[in-house]
């Protein structure tokens, strides 16, 4: 069972502001029966441009539900320019929490209200002029730049929770991948990352730390599928390692080096690491 | 509040004869079976009966009689243990709706380098026996078949594929931890080389299972140890669990009955009641050939966790196939591998009754159930979408 919050029992069971506003100023849907959960949100603004009322309808879990009406109850009494400023971790705090796997009902809420804000200026907010990298859910490279900005994502395991993209048949996990590098690396170079100060390594006590880290992290979940690793030399920042066993045939080898040994060596060792493979 | 408990194939009560049964055996007789002197001796003798009413429940040998950890060990000890013992075959056959225990060790086995085949079903969930039978040769090493699924209840024509196989020499293994207690078993007349059952599914408690196999079955042991279950478990007996299994195997045998008339009435009537009063549902799985005790239902236009959630409020404890309720984000495979549409699959519910269940509790769940839907209907907005499609 999941460990929701009182706030999120609450919204779920009494939930706030259900329904559609009849000729609103904005509405916005996003999410599809297929998908598992949707939203559409409707609002409509004062004489002083402020939202009077919203309205949603969500088809989806409890987090959903509870998202949607914490929502509503967050942006009324708002400007659009300040509802726009308001993010799915915003609506998570609200919430006193969601369980990390359940935060894409967040993001599904603050994408809906972009969606209605958007529709209330005439624009149209058109996934076509994006690249759907998750195909099994409609999910576009915008949308996963902007929950890894949002909230800081680490892992593909982490983008599936927050925006369900590379949930279903994992084909995209790569492709999430290097977006998650690309972002960080931008995130980086704007100073919205801070990166931990670490010890200053010798080389002797770097190759040591690479070898452990190397003997602990990886080899033995290697060695499980009958591959393994071996450490060749290591050139500054670049790491030179061959893979043996059925790793060296496996026809994603290439994911591994990147996704796994060079994230845990980054995780452990050091963030300039690159893993360079050394064939025979 | 109470509690109305209908995840019976998620797990059961423990009998309260069971548990008295097993008490002695955490206190005063705690002797190893396997001991020589008078104190183990004893406790062997018990071990030795309940082996014996878990064989005469299952119309077996006791010789036949291997005790487990539980239902997945019994699965796996089955799928390895012939495997390993037919190590020039690469191919092994099941279906595209077993347990986890099952479906997760053939993508293991794939990425090993074995050759599976996960059979289809149809939209009512039965197998398609046709390509059953195409994709077996010498090469096929183990088919393993569920006896009876546990989200839909559909019970498949387990001795048709053992007749199917055994004229081809190919070893047939069953999961049969929905089927056992729910459906008269007899090993003597049937065609499965090895059978798994799991204590917690018939009233005994969690950490117990079976592995039934055949005398002359080719087997070689999952679980490498001492010289117990004849060498084909290693591991010191779990004798208070074995003793609670022995117990609540004889008891299933004398409810059978009982669960082919009484519970399988309450059923039919819980799912009469529902599709009555709840317009847009539909029952998942062949209504035909359908454990007496399960019930699983769809309902459009709603998330299956908010229903859970309401129904939980209302103390009535069931389960459900979405893809919210198990932290993946796909509904369950079993459903999908029907090809119930989307705008079901999410919204489906599964009420499994036991022995234990009453007509009272029945209509507690008709009496609730109704407005719980058309709540979280009134909060989604397909429903009203729908409504405008029809005209109304």
């Amino acid at each position: 069972m999941w460990d929701y919050t009182d706030k999120v029992k609450d919204h779920f069971l009494n939930p706030r502001n259900v329904g559609e506003i009849e000729n609103p100023d904005g509405v916005g849907e996003v999410g599809s029966l297929a998908c598992g959960d949707a939203l559409r949100l409707s609002f409509k603004l004062d004489e002083n441009k402020r939202i009077k009322e919203v309205k949603f309808k969500t088809f989806g879990c409890a987090s959903a539900i509870a998202s949607s009406s914490a929502l509503t109850e967050m942006i009324k009494g708002m400007t659009l320019e300040e509802a726009e400023k308001v993010t799915n971790q915003d609506i998570a705090n609200y919430l006193g929490g969601l369980p990390e796997e359940k935060m894409h009902c967040s993001v599904m809420g603050r994408e809906a209200l972009e969606a209605a804000i958007a529709n209330y200026r005439g624009q149209k907010v058109v996934k076509e002029d994006f690249e759907i990298v998750c195909k099994c859910f409609g999910v576009t490279d915008r949308e996963i730049i902007k929950a890894v900005r949002e909230n800081d994502l680490k892992t593909v395991e982490q983008v599936t929770y927050y925006t369900k993209a590379g949930g279903g048949c994992a084909k995209c996990h790569p492709k999430i991948e290097a977006i998650l590098e690309k972002v960080r690396k931008e995130m980086e170079q704007e100073g919205i990352l801070q990166r931990p100060e670490r010890k200053k390594l010798t080389n002797i006590q770097k190759i040591k730390l690479i070898e452990e880290t190397l003997g602990r992290e990886i080899v033995p979940a290697l060695k499980a599928d009958g591959g393994d690793l071996e450490l060749i030399d290591v050139e500054g920042s670049k790491v030179y390692v061959a893979l043996r066993g059925k790793c060296s045939f496996c026809p994603s080898s290439e994911f591994t080096l990147k996704q796994y040994v060079e994230s845990k060596l980054k995780e452990f060792v050091s963030d300039d690491i690159v893993v360079e493979e050394v064939k025979p | 509040m109470r509690t109305v408990y209908v995840d019976n194939n998620a797990t059961t009560r423990v009998a309260p004869e069971v548990v008295e049964v097993m008490l002695p055996y955490f206190s005063d007789l705690y002797g190893n079976p396997s001991s020589m002197h008078f104190f183990g001796g004893q406790v062997q003798k018990k071990v030795n009966e309940a082996r014996e009413q878990v064989a005469d429940f299952l119309g077996a040998d006791p010789s036949e009689i291997v005790f487990t950890s539980c239902g997945t060990e019994s699965d796996n000890a089955a799928i390895f243990g012939t495997l390993d013992s037919y190590p020039e075959k690469r191919h092994f056959v099941t279906s595209r709706v077993e347990h986890p225990a099952v479906l997760n060790v053939t993508s293991y086995l794939n990425r090993k380098g074995y050759r599976t085949t996960e059979i289809r079903v149809d939209r009512e969930g039965r197998l398609d026996l046709d390509e059953l039978k195409e994709s077996i040769s010498d090469d096929t090493a183990l088919v393993s078949i569920m006896y009876a699924n546990n989200e839909t209840g559909v019970i498949f024509p387990i001795e048709e594929i053992g007749q199917i196989l055994k004229a081809r020499g190919i070893p047939f293994h069953t999961d049969g931890v929905q089927a056992a207690g729910k459906i008269p078993l007899n090993m003597k007349k049937s065609t499965i080389d090895m059978l798994s059952i799991s204590g917690h599914k018939l009233h005994a408690p969690k950490g117990i299972g079976v592995l039934y196999i055949r005398k002359g079955t080719k087997f070689s042991p999952f679980i490498i140890g001492g010289h117990q279950e004849k060498g084909r478990r290693g591991g010191t007996e779990n004798v208070p669990y074995i003793i609670g299994l022995g117990k609540a195997c004889e008891l299933a045998k004398k409810h059978l009955g009982d669960e082919n008339t009484r519970v399988k009435a309450l059923r039919d009537y819980l799912e009469t009641k529902i599709l009555e009063k709840i317009p847009n549902t539909l029952v998942n799985g062949d209504r035909n050939n359908r454990l007496p005790n399960t019930l699983s239902v769809s309902f459009e236009y709603v998330e299956g966790e908010s229903i859970l959630l309401l129904l939980s409020d209302l103390g009535i404890c069931a389960s459900s196939g979405s893809a919210c309720t198990s932290g993946s984000l796909e509904p369950s495979h079993v459903l999908r591998a029907m090809g119930v549409p989307f705008t079901a699959a999410h919204g489906s519910i599964r009420f499994s009754l036991s022995i234990y269940n009453t007509k009272e509790e029945m209509d507690y769940i008709i009496e609730h159930l109704p407005p719980i839907i058309q709540r979280l209907r009134d909060i989604s907005p397909f429903w009203k979408d729908y409504l405008k499609s029809q005209g109304k």
